[in-house]
């Protein structure tokens, strides 16, 4: 729908610093655009998303003080707060 | 001239122990590991090094296997992921507060390290557990290992001693003789059958499967640091028919959260069973309410061989077979990772008239004869 792809942006926190995105974008695309692994693996790797449609759960990051939400599943809302999940 | 000293068939943590203690004498090992999945119970199982007093056959064997651990743990890999992270039996009420009290004087008359929790100290210890329980009895040696690794390991070490493994399915065992899927015959004048719950080789061996669920969650670190039980957990594992649940949550190094259990007799299947599986985790709940929260990855059954009389079957087959060459190291239940090492050690003592640790006669299958002629008498 078109108003959903308007060009006034939301804010979103991520790993503490804040950003502005299109309205629309996915956090996972967020952390993407922001530099920021969405979660650190077993051995310490960073990591982000892989297939971007939920299947892969390489996106998991923590969204609003919730872990291991699939962040390719979720559009960033207005001051949305994320972090790489460890 | 037979081929081998010994031939162990079954290669779950049992006979993977029972081999590489085999071959530590310098025998000539044979292993069939089978041609599918082996060790069906050992990949599993939840992997709680434990302490258990249910009899006190079990407490010398779990207590003496537990030792053997400690050892081991100092050399196994890090993918056996062994922690001492110690059980808390948590006390609901003041009627379990005076049974964790009995414990505790028990465990520690022994020698086995434990104290007593207050509820305060034990919401400090596990802040996710719901408000007003009664307090807990801490197990601080006791621990955790990743069974499947760990039964590698003792595999890896038996080979490396020069045990030779044989991938595929024993037809059938006995008279010195091994047959297998292949036509191949091995021949020994013992065979040890570390064969879990599967007596297709041995049709009288009296071990019915206990099925149980688990569940694991995605990583939480700092969610749960002991291995969390329920005191009422000895009355479900205690109880012959009915299916029961019990409260029973694990911690792995990896941050990820073992949830339990469930035993089920007669269930033969190894679908997960939605019922009982709802039950098992609103139980975890009632403990732990913010489990409801965590996200679980995967859930699956397995299934535990169980004795007439809880002990394993560790020495000679006498009583179920008049064959002089096969042995038992089956019927483990749910202790057989906590007992792997203690039985291996205990086997192999009985099988060359050695001293052992602990009084081996309560595990001897002979006993199930004498348990049927009192029976009948």
């Amino acid at each position: 729908m078109p108003e959903t792809l308007s060009s006034q942006g939301v804010t979103v926190q991520i790993n503490g610093k804040t950003f502005e995105v299109a309205r629309g974008t996915s956090v996972a695309a967020a952390l993407l655009l922001a530099g920021q692994p969405s979660r650190i693996s077993v051995t310490g790797e960073p990591r982000t998303a892989l297939c971007g449609m939920g299947i892969c759960f390489e996106c998991r990051a923590v969204v609003n003080g919730v872990q291991h939400q699939r962040t390719c599943q979720l559009v960033c809302e207005d001051g949305i707060t994320v972090e790489t999940n460890r | 001239m037979k081929a081998f000293d010994v031939l162990v068939v079954g290669a779950g943590i049992v006979g993977s122990a029972v081999a590489r203690e085999c071959a530590l004498l310098g025998w000539r090992v044979g292993i069939v590991t089978g041609d599918g999945l082996s060790g069906s119970a050992t990949a599993a199982g939840m992997g709680h090094l434990v302490v258990m007093d249910d009899s006190p056959a079990q407490l010398a064997l779990t207590a003496y296997s537990r030792s053997l651990w400690h050892h081991l743990a100092t050399h196994s890999p890090k993918s056996a992921e062994y922690e001492r992270c110690g059980t808390i039996w948590i006390a609901a009420d003041t009627e379990e507060i005076a049974d964790a009290h009995a414990k505790c004087e028990m465990y520690v008359s022994l020698g086995i390290e434990a104290r007593m929790l207050s509820a305060a100290e034990l919401a400090q210890a596990e802040p996710n557990l719901r408000s007003g329980l009664a307090g807990g009895l801490l197990v601080p040696d006791d621990g955790v290992i990743y069974p499947p690794a760990a039964a590698a390991y003792f595999l890896d070490e038996a080979t490396r001693l020069g045990a030779k493994l044989f991938p595929l399915r024993a037809t059938a065992a006995g008279n010195g003789e091994v047959c297998l899927s292949d036509g191949t015959v091995l021949n020994s004048e013992r065979i040890v059958l570390a064969i879990g719950a599967d007596c297709k080789l041995l049709p009288a061996l009296p071990i019915q499967e206990r099925k149980g669920h688990l569940v694991i969650t995605d990583r939480y670190p700092g969610f749960l640091r002991h291995q969390l039980v329920e005191l009422g957990y000895l009355n479900s594992a205690h109880k012959f028919t009915d299916d029961s649940v019990a409260f029973n949550v694990q911690p792995r190094q990896t941050g990820q959260l073992l949830i339990g259990s469930s035993r089920q007799y007669g269930s033969a299947s190894p679908e997960i069973e939605p019922a009982i599986l709802s039950r098992m985790l609103d139980r975890a709940r009632e403990y732990m309410p913010g489990l409801g929260d965590l996200s679980a990855l995967r859930a699956w059954t397995g299934f535990r061989a169980a004795t007439p009389d809880k002990l394993p079957l560790i020495g000679r087959a006498t009583g179920l077979s008049d064959d002089s060459t096969l042995w038992l190291a089956a019927g483990f239940e749910g202790l057989g990772i906590t007992n792997a090492p203690g039985a291996a050690r205990l086997l192999v003592a009985v099988m060359t008239d050695q001293k052992t640790a602990i009084d081996a006669t309560p595990y001897l299958p002979a006993r199930l004869k004498q348990q049927e002629s009192m029976a009948c008498a």
